[in-house]
């Protein structure tokens, strides 16, 4: 339930919760306390989203295959 | 110089003097053909055969001038090739070492792409329902094009700017130039084995059909094809298409707008994610309104204050009785007092006392009231009590 269970969270799953929960609550068939409970949810996905819309850094690696043939991903030097 | 005067040479002197000769006479010349009998070594070198309706030459391509060309050498095809004739002497035979090929003209190159098409066309590899969609939200996007061309910067460009929280895989291969192809289907396969990417961009910049040309080669069709990652096709200019536009997922005109299709704005992501904040807030405080507004209403219901009502109805009654009994009492007790006042008054009236103020006083003789005068005979002491006070008297004459 909680957002913060999920250790490898990604954007597509966070945004699709939160509106998911944008949903249930407009709804308002679910008591206070698990509209509560899913608004501060909402409220952890909308910062974990924000921060990650807030990334400037666009990373950029590298695919190769180190000596035992299994795949390495390195940063590219770029020019 | 035999005995009889003939010069004699061995095989290798005319061999020499034909190679000496063949190779100074054609140093350098521009041969049209068809290409026939094409194998390509396993050391990389290229062996070939060009023809005409009533002749043939041998021909090779160094492996070193293969990375150069545009397409694949197909037999049937006709070319234009530069080279230098060359003798081989362990065989006797002649051949043209080719360092450039080219299509003759675009028709060629044209056919095949037309014939490429047709059969994979036939065999289902365009098909619609092949097509995979795009991931809605990539967290890693693979790159396969050139480290050295535009497509990577134009990409990388687009990308920075619209969502840059993402990860470039690149896969680098050549682009053009012979063996490009087989570079660019193994790229695809081995992001296809590495799997931790979401999705492909394969393509290059803009160039001519010939530089393009990589991109309608089966070999990469085929790949794409088979890729369990969707692939975007991007090559050159827009008004181009390539075999792997059509059979990629889906086919962007450009690197620059492959970037943009594979990742959604971040300005509109924000603005969708405030909605959705704005929205999520707005909800709960028209629950917590609304809850209030119950509380309220409950609060201000009849049945919910009929026992306060109820205690308040008594509590004034109970003041009202408390208010009445004092006013009762008081009453009472006015009416008492007066009726005491009147007694007291009518009592005082009474009072032998009383008659001392008109004048009048009591006579004592002994302490004993002396009511008749012949009680006394001259000279009894007596005491004569007036109404302010008591005088002593002796009686002068009876």
């Amino acid at each position: 339930m909680s957002a913060k269970k999920n250790p490898k969270q990604t954007f597509e799953e966070s945004l699709k919760r939160l509106e998911k929960i944008v949903e249930i609550l407009e709804q308002g068939e679910i008591s206070l306390d698990e509209a509560i409970e899913l608004y501060e949810e909402g409220i952890e996905l909308s910062k974990f989203c924000g921060e990650k819309l807030k990334t400037v850094e666009l990373k950029l690696k590298k695919l190769s295959k180190n000596l035992n043939g299994e795949f390495e991903i390195t940063d590219l030097e770029t020019e | 110089m035999d005995q009889r005067g003939r010069k004699i040479l061995s095989v290798s002197e005319l061999t020499q003097l034909i190679k000496y000769s063949l190779e100074n006479a054609f140093p350098h010349v521009w041969l049209q053909g068809e290409i026939s009998n094409a194998k390509l070594h396993t050391s990389g070198h290229f062996y070939f055969t060009l023809k005409d309706e009533k002749s043939q030459i041998s021909a090779v391509m160094w492996r070193s001038n293969l990375t150069t060309l545009p397409f694949v050498p197909e037999d049937g095809m006709k070319v234009l090739a530069l080279g230098s004739i060359t003798v081989y002497p362990p065989r006797g035979n002649y051949q043209i070492d080719v360092v450039e090929l080219q299509p003759v003209g675009i028709g060629e190159l044209q056919l095949a792409f037309d014939r490429l098409k047709r059969k994979l066309a036939a065999e289902g590899l365009f098909d619609a329902a092949h097509k995979k969609p795009l991931p809605e939200f990539p967290e890693r996007i693979g790159i396969i094009t050139s480290l050295t061309g535009a497509a990577l910067q134009d990409i990388r460009t687009v990308l920075q700017k619209r969502f840059p929280a993402v990860e470039v895989v690149v896969s680098p291969v050549r682009v053009q130039g012979f063996g490009a192809a087989e570079e660019i289907a193994q790229a695809i396969e081995e992001m296809n084995r590495f799997g931790e990417v979401d999705v492909l961009i394969v393509g290059r910049g803009g160039g001519s059909l010939e530089d393009l040309w990589a991109f309608n080669e089966e070999r990469v069709a085929r790949a794409i094809y088979a890729s369990r990652i969707p692939v975007v096709s991007a090559v050159g200019h827009e008004i181009d298409f390539s075999i792997s536009d059509f059979v990629a997922d889906l086919r962007a005109p450009t690197p620059s707008a492959a970037a943009a299709m594979v990742v959604r704005d971040r300005r509109e992501l924000l603005e969708v994610l405030s909605n959705i904040s704005y929205t999520m807030r707005q909800a709960i405080a028209d629950r917590i309104q609304h809850l209030r507004d119950r509380i309220r209403h409950a609060v201000g219901s009849y049945s919910f204050n009929r026992p306060r009502d109820l205690a308040r109805e008594y509590a004034q009654r109970l003041d009202e009785l408390g208010r009445g009994l004092v006013s009762a009492m008081n009453h009472r007790y006015a009416m008492k007092k007066h009726e005491s006042a009147a007694l007291h008054h009518r009592l005082e009236g009474l009072s032998p006392l009383r008659v001392l103020h008109r004048g009048y006083a009591i006579v004592r003789k002994n302490g004993a009231v002396v009511a008749r005068a012949s009680d006394l005979k001259q000279g009894d002491q007596t005491k004569l009590q007036f109404y302010d006070g008591t005088v002593g008297a002796r009686i002068d004459e009876e």
